[in-house]
């Protein structure tokens, strides 16, 4: 950690280990409501557990892209946060809005649309949060005497999104509107814009893991989010297949969504080149494993899996069933959870000057959670593509087919119950780690180069 | 070897190319969608069925346009494939109609406020969506008896063909959730009692009370009344017995 104002970078990813926490609890209860045994219905229906699951899952990255940026601005902008204390009061306000936003779902209070939930009211609150934030961002990258290619894309990629989230403000009295304009927000997020941040945190990850040349790392980085761009913009057209709107949608969604898997090859292939050139032998392991992890999960979770399902003669099948469950759980999973967690693992030790990922816990919880996350992918394979054959393509009945394809939630809850077993371990690291501490000194690496015989 | 500077290039290059393309596409798009959707049948009932949807966040479970959670049944072509008098009595209270079964919150809905659900329902029905939801294309094909302009159902009792067929099936027609129909008396219930005539009323007075746990609702919980419990009763035991039916 070069700069004492990086420390409130810890709040938010405190905060994302707790969501995080929450949201597997959540996902639980909807399991279990698939297996029958939806005993909370009175209290918590399946609508309030789904909203809330997913909710938790975009405001637990976002505090994690928050984080990541007050721990890394700093150090590419060489000097301290503009204001640590708007950091604070803007963590505060983040908190706030999620407390309410998640009871309210629980009191029938939300709007109503698919990752959108979040009611107007509270909408404004998001903004000005976002507002801050993005402020005190600027003004440390503006007022500073140099700004990397990094962090230029890093402060592109949350500006654009915070842009991003204003269509999904707006209320429609069509329906097809409605859906189209969702897609602004969402696809152009998680297939556009969040890949600018994503990528520009891998882009800082392996400069500082494998001691491989900027210059080199981050002209990738622009061929890369060259790559998304050039495919996500249009390939928003897979979610205008069927939503009423024009039918050149199909074509031109189903070429662009196929050259989606580029971008997110291009990360893998960039994370695994760099891991091999770089020179440095890097002693944090772990975080390097998250890195890498990132690049390949991303690219078979977003990347193929969502390939496969977005070929419009496959999706007019899929669309709308288990499938998309399957190719969601583990898109977010390669592409921004394990981003998060790389960050993370980084970030810690310069943070607190301990070394914890020596402990065994931190490779276990990368291991156990990847495994336990692609066990669930094949069980909702199971289940989308049982579901796909007997509802869509047999004309079976709904719920006799959901009681066809219960058995598949119970191998659905073993996997999920390894991958929670990784992530306790994953947050029992990040504990040991401690608060931070004011008096670390040096930037991380070098800490983390030092191979100490101080506090393990 | 490509340059920091032509990789810089190629990326705002292709981001602006691609968005000036996007935007040209949704102005396109937006011209049409009046059209599409039918946004002239758009009336107050519609918009005011549609508040109530996403107030309710019924996306939560169910999808429309394919677009939602997968908990529940996809509902875009749902008043075609219900019929509005199912829906009606559905909404009014859905743990009757599916007892036993994974439940909708029962929100308690007056009678204008299903009415509007269902207009907007309707509404989306009629939206041109390029074909979805596909008609299934391995199903078995519907069995045509020899009597196909009425066959048995001709002679149906109008509350049957609302209520028990969408669950149960006559002359192939109708839905797989229950057990077919045809041939009842004599057969065997799932409680291993005959259907006699006597039995099929008992059973239909309280299928609760006959197996408990049964997915069968009670039909005077669906509005079906002693008289019309009695009709269905006698039109179902006129179909003669088991032998060269379907069990």
């Amino acid at each position: 950690m070069k700069y004492k104002s990086q420390r409130v970078a810890y709040l938010f990813f405190a905060t994302s280990m707790l969501l995080l926490s929450l949201q597997i609890v959540y996902g639980f209860i909807m399991a279990f409501a698939h297996l029958g045994y939806d005993v909370l219905h009175p209290v918590i229906p399946f609508n309030a557990a789904r909203a809330t699951h997913i909710n938790l899952l975009v405001v637990w990255l976002l505090s994690g892209f928050m984080g990541a940026a007050y721990y890394i601005i700093p150090e590419e902008a060489e000097r301290e946060l503009y204001s640590p204390k708007l950091a604070v009061v803007q963590w505060g306000a983040l908190v706030v809005v999620g407390v309410i936003a998640i009871i309210g779902f629980h009191l029938n209070w939300w709007e109503g649309r698919k990752f959108l939930e979040i009611p107007r009211e509270l909408d404004y609150l998001v903004v000005v949060d976002v507002l801050a934030f993005l402020f005190n961002i600027g003004m440390t990258a503006w007022t500073a005497r140099r700004l990397s290619t990094t962090g230029a894309v890093l402060f592109g990629g949350l500006l654009s999104a915070a842009l991003l989230y204003l269509p999904g403000m707006y209320t429609f009295d069509n329906h097809v509107h409605d859906s189209f304009f969702r897609w602004w927000v969402v696809h152009l997020w998680v297939e556009g814009v969040w890949e600018l941040i994503m990528g520009s945190i891998l882009s800082f990850l392996l400069i500082k893991l494998t001691g491989v040349d900027r210059e080199v790392i981050e002209k990738w980085l622009y061929v890369i989010v060259g790559l998304t761009f050039l495919s996500g913009i249009l390939g928003t057209g897979h979610h205008y297949y069927y939503v009423g709107t024009p039918a050149y949608w199909l074509p031109i969604g189903g070429i662009f969504s196929a050259l989606e898997p580029l971008a997110f090859l291009g990360m893998a292939a960039y994370a695994v080149t760099m891991m091999l050139r770089g020179g440095r032998k890097h002693p944090n392991k772990n975080a390097l494993f998250w890195t890498v992890g990132c690049g390949i999960m991303s690219f078979v979770g977003a990347g193929f899996l969502g390939f496969a399902h977005t070929i419009p003669q496959v999706n007019l099948w899929t669309h709308g069933t288990l499938v998309t469950a399957m190719h969601g759980h583990l898109a977010f999973w390669g592409a921004y959870a394990t981003i998060v967690l790389g960050v993370i693992a980084y970030a810690m030790p310069g943070l607190t000057g301990r070394q914890a990922y020596k402990h065994w816990s931190s490779t276990w919880a990368f291991w156990i959670s990847n495994v336990g996350i692609l066990g669930m992918t094949g069980a909702f394979a199971v289940a989308g593509v049982s579901q796909v054959y007997l509802e869509r393509k047999s004309g079976m009945d709904f719920l006799a087919v959901q009681k066809a394809i219960e058995v598949h939630f119970v191998g659905l809850v073993l996997a999920a119950s390894l991958f929670a077993v990784g992530i306790s371990l994953y947050i029992w690291n990040f504990i040991q780690y401690g608060l931070p501490q004011a008096n670390v000194e040096g930037n991380s690496s070098v800490v983390a180069q030092a191979e100490p015989a101080a506090a393990e | 070897m490509l340059a920091k500077s032509q990789a810089k290039k190629f990326f705002l290059g292709g981001t602006i190319g691609f968005s000036v393309v996007f935007l040209g596409l949704t102005v396109d798009t937006l011209r049409q969608v009046p059209a599409r959707s039918h946004a002239d049948a758009l009336t107050q009932e519609v918009l005011r069925g549609r508040r109530i949807w996403d107030k309710n966040n019924c996306m939560g479970c169910h999808t429309i346009f394919g677009e939602g959670a997968y908990y529940a049944p996809e509902l875009t072509r749902v008043v075609e494939r219900r019929g509005k008098d199912w829906i009606r009595l559905f909404l009014h209270d859905p743990a009757k109609v599916f007892p036993n079964q994974r439940q909708m919150v029962n929100y308690g809905f007056d009678k204008d406020q299903i009415e509007d659900v269902i207009a907007f329902l309707e509404w989306i029905q009629n939206v041109d969506t390029n074909g979805f939801p596909a008609k299934p294309d391995l199903a078995p094909a519907q069995v045509k008896t020899a009597g196909a302009a009425g066959g048995k159902l001709a002679s149906a009792p109008p509350k049957f063909k609302v209520v028990c067929m969408s669950c149960h099936s006559l002359d192939g027609q109708g839905a797989s959730v229950g057990p077919a129909l045809d041939n009842l008396s004599g057969r065997e219930s799932v409680t291993g009692k005959e259907f006699t005539p006597e039995y099929l009323d008992k059973w239909l007075s309280d299928p609760q009370a006959e197996k408990s746990g049964t997915a069968m609702p009670n039909p005077k919980d669906l509005g079906v009344s002693l008289e019309e419990r009695k009709e269905i009763a006698s039109f179902l035991l006129s179909h003669g017995g088991p032998q060269g039916g379907v069990r």
